[in-house]
């Protein structure tokens, strides 16, 4: 299991290595056509408080944990 | 059962093993360091303070408290994160009315961060220390992310490490520990002018005391008037598990958000769950925003799991935390945000408030009611609905 995420790592890496260059792809959305994307109503971190919280209330009752996307999670409590 | 104690790994394998994983992610994370080539500035988030009423109630539980979340910049390249959430637990819970007395207490938690910048790469270092009468927590977790590809891209990986003391209230000598170790890695990606979309993995290994030392199973005792004995709840030592989850962020022509989450689990105690999640924020005019969210989770149970054991000491491990049950569970929820005139908020800074209301519903498969009409083991399944609300207040400046 750990190894599979050290060899997803790894390829990320890579990828920064040569910013796929080797495969001759270009960035396809210019930073002049981002404007929809930097709309704040985009934004998953909108309301950091209260993703928290919601992290917080699922990890107590559910037994899935990980990838959540909010930091910190973990209950502290038993 | 033979199958579950064969498959866990000893402490000090499993450390061991970690630390070899541990250095190779570290030679990873120098080569992905030294990738990173100098061109146009990244920024840091906005400077903000966030100050949140929380509440759930729901399953005989109620619990609510303040929270304040600060971010402020210390210069153009590094910034400071301080956070402070506080529990006030009042729980008449199933599981508590059934075997216990319904209790009051009360956990603190507070998290220091600091942010760097450098150029694209974004590396934040975060301590975190939780507290109540009988839970000490102490983590520490360091995350790098690094725009590449035209900053079409973004990847991102961390760590966490955590340390926790356990104690039973009324019990002077019972003292426990366990660690917790964290990996992930993401990849965000803008696929056109108006989506964008994120794979998240995070490996999760837990070393030590796991149960919860309160907690007791039932088994079938025919000695007894209540046809029912109990015992305490014992679980492996080790549990590692492994998470994925996929995220769809889309524009729509007429200024609206649609949010796309999907999360796959599963670990070494066989539990495996699904959790969907859509949702969507429209504003409204200048001054306010609509959202609304849909979620349902599911899960199995884990291995060592049962609602009624057959006898005492029936297997080496024992639970019946109806959190490792089988299980569902759907959410709707919906939030209003409003932007304040300028005339209302602090200064030249900007302020929003906003109001969160979450309902969740529950259905438990294998977990029955002890205090339902029916017999032993023939009682109705479970069931709770519980309501979430956040009221909080937002300062930009």
């Amino acid at each position: 299991m750990i190894k599979t995420i050290v060899k997803a790592v790894f390829l990320l890496s890579l990828m920064s290595l040569t910013g796929c260059a080797s495969l001759s792809i270009e960035p396809w959305v210019k930073p002049y056509e981002r404007q929809n994307l930097a709309d704040p109503i985009m934004s998953a971190s909108r309301h950091p408080i209260a993703s928290k919280h919601v992290a917080h209330v699922l990890d107590g009752r559910e037994a899935a944990r990980g990838a959540e996307g909010a930091e910190g999670g973990g209950c502290g409590c038993n | 059962m033979q199958k579950m104690k064969a498959g866990a790994l000893s402490a000090s394998k499993l450390i061991a093993k970690l630390r070899i994983h541990l250095s190779m992610c570290l030679s990873v994370f120098f080569g992905f360091m030294l990738s990173i080539t100098s061109s146009q500035a990244a920024v840091l988030a906005a400077d903000r303070v966030d100050v949140l009423y929380h509440s759930y109630e729901g399953g005989g539980m109620k619990i609510d408290g303040p929270s304040i979340l600060l971010r402020k910049k210390a210069t153009e390249s590094v910034s400071v994160t301080a956070y402070y959430y506080l529990d006030s637990i009042s729980s008449a819970s199933v599981d508590v009315l059934s075997t216990a007395s319904a209790y009051t207490e009360e956990r603190n938690e507070g998290q220091l961060g600091i942010e760097y910048l450098h150029e694209k790469t974004i590396m934040s270092f975060n301590v975190r220390q939780s507290d109540e009468d009988d839970y000490f927590a102490q983590s520490l977790s360091f995350n790098v992310s690094h725009d590449t590809f035209g900053d079409l891209t973004n990847i991102s990986m961390g760590f966490s490490y955590g340390d926790n003391d356990i104690k039973r209230n009324g019990d002077e000598v019972f003292e426990e520990e366990s660690q917790q170790y964290r990996i992930r890695a993401g990849l965000n990606q803008i696929l056109t002018r108006n989506l964008t979309a994120s794979l998240s993995i995070e490996a999760i290994a837990d070393d030590g005391y796991l149960n919860n030392p309160y907690r007791t199973v039932r088994y079938i005792d025919n000695s007894t008037p209540s046809g029912v004995g109990y015992q305490s709840e014992i679980y492996p030592q080790t549990r590692n598990s492994f998470a994925t989850k996929l995220s769809a962020s889309y524009y729509l022509p007429y200024r609206a958000a649609l949010f796309f989450h999907y999360r796959y689990f599963s670990d070494s105690w066989e539990i495996k769950s699904n959790d969907v999640e859509l949702g969507y924020r429209h504003p409204f005019g200048e001054a306010f925003e609509l959202e609304l969210k849909w979620r349902y989770y599911e899960q199995s149970q884990a291995n060592f799991y049962s609602d009624l054991f057959a006898y005492k000491d029936a297997q080496n491990y024992l639970a019946r935390d109806k959190e490792l049950s089988d299980f569902d569970n759907m959410t709707v929820g919906i939030g209003i945000t409003y932007s304040l005139l300028d005339s209302l908020s602090f200064g030249s800074s900007r302020s929003e408030a906003s109001l969160q209301w979450d309902y969740i519903d529950f259905n438990y498969n294998n977990f029955r009611n002890p205090l339902a009409e029916g017999g032993v083991g023939n009682e109705a399944l479970y069931g709770f609905s519980a309501n979430v609300i956040r009221a909080f207040y937002s300062v930009y400046f």
